[in-house]
């Protein structure tokens, strides 16, 4: 591999050359003779070239990222498909891989350097099994045997290439152990190796994402294999729910090892040439060495080499060659933020310039002119990022030095940044509302049933109170302090029929809670709010200092945290674990399922935004918002669907034999899948919704087991999922293709799914031949929701809230250097913590608002649409009356009354009587235009009032509309009823639409204080309805 | 008539002292002027309450129903006119109407084959013209109406007043143009739990959202709210968000910590009824 890069370097084959040479495997005409014949020779190392590649630079890197920052490639895959091994035979290589450690144990008491520190943080989901004890297989460590090693991690021997053995530097000879990964932030050990073991500095980890009380995460291994909690506690940190039992023996011990471990490597290390200040103490490793050695472009030893391997970086980077673009980006910014090297021993430094026998990176210079060079390449990923990265990228004094053009094009895109990626609306805790059409007598089979369910309801609630009220108590233990109240109230239901109520009741309220993004992590009911990314880098500084007081200061994941149940979502894995009912999850995945295949199915609006009027501005900023929630809503189904579908088979490890495995498959391969999710991708695929599709179909592959890959149904899933990432090339916008956010969302979720551990590491790097049956025929919907930008940033940063890794990372960097930065923006805004949770003062329209959503609460869900129909209708009319020249006659989509009844029809409910009492034989009457249809629409809710108006008598205003809201929103409500009384109904109707189309149109979509009116208005119908 | 804790232990304090007659009220009423009279009343009869609650198991125990029935058979042998139970009940301060029950069952006990059954009692308790023993039923007739905590008479006005306050809430939600449904709307609806309103468009109260209002002609103490709420409230809570409880004879101010929750505590009907309306813009 190593002599593809030299011959680049060599200038023997052009980047271009080499990168089509990468990514396709097809030749291509447009390589010189010579390039081919170079490339060729080196044709059975194409695979291994973009891991080797990733491995080099963080091996290179490693003497300025001591700390060991979260920015491993998980690249090891070629190796797994070594071109000396026979082809095609993928279990072959799964066998040669779970044979390679059989006896890995997972020794806590490992006294080796590297051992411990994995050992530590392999362990950390770990302890998790001991809760409870009734998760079934949830073992020793949590989540995954990946970190182990790879096999071949090194196998540039084993490919047998005679060109390479001169690269000693990339192929050390000693692969015994775990150090074999190439991790970031340490250089493998090795006699050959010209870096000795002993001065591998100790990994410590950027200081904000490092605590004591959390040793298990390691850095320096592939990211997702640690399990950093995203809460202070420990009790919740697996992934799988099991947290530790309070004061937890291991941890402690794991603790107290680490602590050894780092005084023993103080002792070793040569401390004149790695001034490594973290070692001694156990504080977070950044606090020691924050002054940064200043980078000056005039000092960058091989400009031209650097420039090329950049390119060759960015290259492999645009081509979706690397598995997780923003874990690149990552790494990129560490270089740039870089504060200072370890002294490199003075003979390292004399080789040639030209070739990779010198390290890559000789200085802080290097590192940062490297970074430079692929962040200028990579411009267009950086402009969408969030506006306060923007700002931090844009203010970086390196990267001003370095680039100023780059600087320029950051800061424009700063200034143009309209999007601020803001903090969500805390979650309500509401309850589900009780519907008699689905909840009365009448729908169980007993009084026994329907009296058990009523108790369950209020069970369940006072269970989820009393976890909201205790979750955050230090030592409350959610299985000690309701498992058995779960486990009562669950043994009552014993009819099927009480437990589909129970269901939904349980997926209804899983919804409502954990929907929105502020469930997430919310301020309220979820974890703490993430105080580093609200406060400003101004106050970084000082956040730090306060930080190594605390012992467990602000946690945060990494660029590729691993699947995790934020905030109230853990409520609900811990219920489903401590209840521990199979028939409960049956019923719970049957339910779960139908949903995903619901909302996955949900027709959405597909047109473009900027239509021929003014209707589809708003319409448009509907459809995002709409889009926005079904995406949320089924990634939150399809979590829980992969966590409970895929719990009786979690494991810690991939089986430890060959033949334990393979009967493991046998058994497997002939259960169906609990949803047919192949399908639905493809299906999703065809019709160009991937960015529907996918998001949460990564979601419920990331609870994957480790035999699910194996499992040819969803290996070919995974293949597809590839095969996707592959085609998303970012700096393609052709017409018809998928716009940019929507691929960078997908780009995103796919390489955090690439980096889960139970993702068959070998799959990335294979040959991507087997993709020709998923050559789907896209043709066949041109417009599909791909092609829509129905992504923004706010859902891209709340699907992928890693992103704001980023961010993280550069303000940690001003923090340690603020008083040389000279920012453009030096305004320093206060800013205060208070306004994170607490309740924002209320105004009397967001008490309307409030209002207006309480009253939509408990009403069925078909009134909800109902209303915002007629009131999206109502609107576009009334446009179409102002509206001087009007496009075209306004045509409905579809029967209004159809839609009416097509929503609460067949069901008992208010709307439905709302449909009956109206003017329903009169729906193929001929009635001209808009107006009419609007009068059909309202004409049955508003007879009540008048039993003497006649069908069709809600005719629109001829006159101008706004005057007449005017008058109307002067009246009070009741005024208004009476009026309907005394006048003509059409006239109250005609007020009370106007008015509420005028305020929809004076304060714009999304603001629910503004259709207020119109929803009370029908609230008040059906109140006297009912 | 919303009390600090401080203040309702004060008048608690006090109520142990005293013996349940309405003398012992209209003292408690010159001892706390500030207070109204059904606001002491009704801390009064709570409390009473608890304390028959504690001593319930001591009647109950054969030899003590065995020494009842025979001072009372002694009693109306020397004088049946007199009465003789209650008397037997103040001293030894047990409610006067929960003797007579104890006294009636172990009648009943030996004078019928069968032991008698609750509905049997109650409907005798009600009505003691049924009891089999003229002197008996005069002794239990007695004993009920000069019970001012329990037994069927007092059951009867607590319920009046009850229904009562229901009306009235009724009348001032009418008279406030509110649209609600009632209990009985409810539960023809097939409702589980049914609160006494259910606001078809919910309100705001103190920035509250309300979606139902439950009435308690009581006064609010932790003992009883924390029954109702486990009852009652949460339920309501559990199916239609948050609501309002009006405890008409007041309330324990500490106990209002549950607003933000989703339970708002008023001792009145509310004034600042903020109502969906059209002028938002």
């Amino acid at each position: 591999m190593a002599a593809v890069l030299e011959s680049l370097l060599r200038e023997e084959v052009s980047v271009a050359a080499a990168v089509r040479w990468i990514a396709r495997s097809t030749q291509s005409s447009e390589e010189s003779p010579g390039e081919a014949a170079v490339l060729n020779s080196l044709r059975p190392l194409r695979k291994e070239f973009v891991p080797f590649l990733l491995n080099f630079l963080r091996e290179q890197s490693s003497r300025v990222l001591p700390q060991g920052p979260p920015t491993p490639a998980k690249a090891p895959g070629a190796s797994a498909a070594l071109p000396g091994r026979p082809g095609g035979q993928p279990r072959g290589g799964r066998g040669a891989r779970s044979q390679l450690f059989p006896t890995t144990e997972p020794s806590s008491t490992a006294a080796e350097a590297p051992l411990t520190r994995r050992g530590g943080r392999r362990r950390g989901p770990g302890p998790a099994r001991e809760r409870g004890g009734r998760a079934p297989g949830v073992p020793e460590e949590g989540v995954g045997g990946e970190s182990l090693s790879w096999p071949g991690g090194r196998r540039l021997k084993g490919s047998g290439s005679p060109s390479i053995p001169s690269l000693t530097l990339s192929d050390p000879p000693n692969l015994s152990n775990l150090e074999e990964f190439p991790p970031v932030g340490s250089v493998p050990p090795g006699p050959a190796g010209r870096t000795k073991p002993s001065r591998r500095i100790n990994p410590t980890p950027v200081s904000e994402e490092r605590s004591l009380s959390k040793p298990k995460i390691c850095f320096t291994s592939p990211p997702i294999s640690c399990v950093p909690s995203s809460q202070p506690s420990t009790l919740d940190t697996s992934p799988w729910g099991l947290g530790l039992p309070p004061g937890c023996r291991s941890l402690r011990e794991e603790r107290e090892m680490l602590r050894k471990e780092r005084s023993k490597q103080l002792q070793q290390s040569p401390t004149p040439a790695s001034p490594t200040p973290e070692l001694g103490t156990s504080l977070p490793s950044r606090t020691g060495s924050l002054t940064a050695e200043p980078a000056d472009p005039a000092r960058v030893s091989s400009p031209q080499r650097l420039e090329l391997v950049a390119l060759v970086y960015s290259s492999c980077i645009a081509e979706n060659l690397v598995p997780n673009l923003f874990l690149e980006l990552f790494f990129v910014f560490q270089l740039l933020t870089a504060r200072r090297m370890v002294a490199a021993k003075n003979s390292d430094l004399e080789l040639s310039q030209d070739s990779l026998e010198s390290p890559l990176f000789q200085s802080i210079h290097d590192c940062v002119f490297f970074a430079v060079q692929v962040l200028q390449h990579q411009f267009q990923v950086l402009s969408s990022l969030d506006k306060g990265t923007l700002k931090l990228l844009a203010e970086n004094e390196r990267l001003l030095c370095f680039s100023p053009a780059l600087q320029g094009r950051l800061r424009a895109a700063y200034e143009g940044s309209v999007a601020k990626v803001s903090l969500a609306m805390p979650p309500s805790a509401q309850a589900v509302s009780f519907q008699p059409e689905t909840d009365n007598r009448a729908n169980f089979s007993s009084d026994r049933a329907f009296h058990t369910f009523k108790k369950q309801r209020d069970v369940f609630y006072e269970v989820l109170r009393e976890w909201e009220d205790r979750h955050e108590e230090p030592g409350w233990d959610f299985e000690k302090g309701l498992g058995s109240r779960i486990r009562a109230m669950m043994g009552q239901l014993s009819a099927a029929c009480s437990h589909s109520h129970f269901v939904r009741l349980f997926q209804k309220q899983l919804l409502q809670m954990c929907q929105s993004p502020g469930g997430a992590g919310g301020t309220v009911l979820g974890e703490a709010p993430d105080v580093l990314s609200m406060l400003g880098a101004d106050k970084l500084g000082r956040l730090r200092r306060l930080q190594e007081r605390l012992v467990a200061p602000q946690s945060s994941g990494g660029p590729c945290p691993p699947p995790t149940f934020p905030g109230c979502q853990g409520f609900f894995r811990d219920f489903i674990l401590s209840a521990s009912s199979f028939q409960f999850n049956q019923h719970l995945m049957d339910s779960l399922s139908l949903k995903i295949r619901e909302l996955n199915g949900l027709a959405l609006p597909q047109h473009e935004p900027g239509d021929e009027d003014g209707e589809s501005d708003v319409d448009w900023q509907g459809a995002r918002r709409q889009f926005a929630v079904v995406l949320l809503s089924l990634r939150l189904l399809a979590k829980f669907l992969g966590f409970v579908a895929f719990l009786p088979y979690r494991g810690p490890e991939p089986p430890p034999t060959r033949e334990l495995q393979d009967s493991i498959l046998a058994l497997r391969s002939q259960v169906p899948p609990v949803l047919d999710v192949q399908a639905l991708l493809q299906q999703g695929l065809r019709a160009r919704r991937a960015v529907l599709t996918v998001p949460w179909l990564v979601e419920f592959l990331s609870f994957a087991d480790h035999i699910v890959p194996l499992l040819d149904y969803y290996r070919s899933i995974f293949t597809l999922l590839l095969h996707v990432h592959r085609s998303l090339v970012l700096s393609q916008d052709n017409e018809g293709e998928m716009c940019f956010l929507n691929k960078l969302l997908l780009l995103a979720v796919l390489g955090w799914l690439f980096q889960i551990p139970t993702f068959p590491e070998d799959l990335f790097f294979l040959e991507e031949g087997q993709v020709d049956a998923l050559e789907v025929d896209t043709a066949a919907s041109e417009h599909g929701l791909d092609s829509v930008p129905v992504v923004d940033q706010q859902l891209l940063y709340i699907c992928c809230p890693y992103i704001g890794e980023l961010r993280k990372l550069l303000a940690s960097w001003v923090s340690g250097s603020s008083g040389r930065s000279g920012g453009f923006v030096r305004k320093i805004t206060p800013t205060t913590t208070t306004g994170l949770g607490a309740q924002a003062p209320q105004t009397s329209q967001g008490l309307q608002a409030q209002l207006a959503q309480a009253f939509f609460h408990n009403q069925p869900p078909s009134l909800r649409r109902t209303v915002e129909f007629v009131a999206e209708r109502i609107g576009s009319n009334c446009v179409k009356h102002i509206n001087p020249f009007p496009t075209h006659p306004f045509q409905l989509p579809q029967n209004p009354l159809s839609l009416l009844q097509g929503d609460a029809g067949g069901r008992s409910g208010a709307p439905g009587r709302v449909t009956s009492s109206g003017a329903a034989g009169d729906t193929g009457t001929e009635r001209g235009r808009s107006s009419p249809v609007v009068g059909d629409l309202v004409f049955p809710a508003v007879s009540p009032w008048d039993p003497g108006i006649e069908p069709g008598a809600g005719v629109l205003p001829k006159e101008e509309p706004w005057g007449c809201a005017g008058t109307a929103s002067r009246g009070d409500p009741s005024s208004c009823t009476k009026q309907c009384r005394e006048h003509s109904c059409g006239a109250c109707n005609r007020k009370s639409m106007c008015l509420a189309v005028g305020q929809h149109y004076r304060l714009g979509p999304g603001k629910w204080g503004t259709e207020s009116d119109l929803e009370r208005w029908i609230g008040r119908v059906l109140g006297s309805l009912g | 008539m919303i009390l600090t804790k401080a203040q309702y232990d004060e008048i608690a304090q006090c109520l142990v002292s005293v013996p349940p007659t309405r003398q012992s009220l209209r003292k408690l009423k010159q001892r706390f002027p500030s207070q109204s009279q059904a606001t002491l009343l009704s801390i009064f009869s709570q409390e009473y309450q608890k304390h028959i609650k504690r001593t319930h198991a001591k009647h109950h125990t054969s030899e003590a129903i065995e020494n009842y029935y025979q001072r009372y058979l002694n009693g109306v042998v020397k004088n049946g006119a007199a009465p003789v139970l209650l008397e037997l009940a103040n001293e030894v301060d047990y409610a006067p109407s929960l003797m007579a029950r104890i006294i009636l069952e172990r009648f009943l006990q030996e004078h019928e084959e069968t032991p008698p059954s609750k509905s049997v009692i109650n409907s005798m308790l009600r009505d003691p013209s049924q009891i089999p023993d003229g002197v008996l039923a005069n002794q239990v007739y007695q004993c009920i109406v000069n019970d001012c905590c329990y037994g069927p008479l007092v059951d009867c006005i607590k319920h009046a007043i009850g229904h009562e306050h229901e009306v009235l809430l009724r009348d001032l939600l009418l008279e406030k143009n509110l649209s609600f449904l009632d209990e009985d709307q409810l539960r023809a609806k097939g409702y589980d739990k049914t609160p006494d309103f259910i606001l078809q468009v919910p309100v705001a109260v103190e920035g509250h959202i309300i979606h139902w209002i439950e009435s308690k002609a009581s006064f609010g103490d932790e003992c009883s709210h924390h029954a109702y709420l486990h009852d009652q409230f949460w339920s309501y809570w559990n199916r239609f968000g948050p609501g309002l409880v009006i405890y008409w004879y007041g309330f324990i101010q500490e106990l209002d910590c549950n607003r933000e929750r989703g339970i708002l505590l008023k001792a009145c009907f509310p004034t600042d009824i903020v109502t969906l309306c059209h002028s938002t813009a």
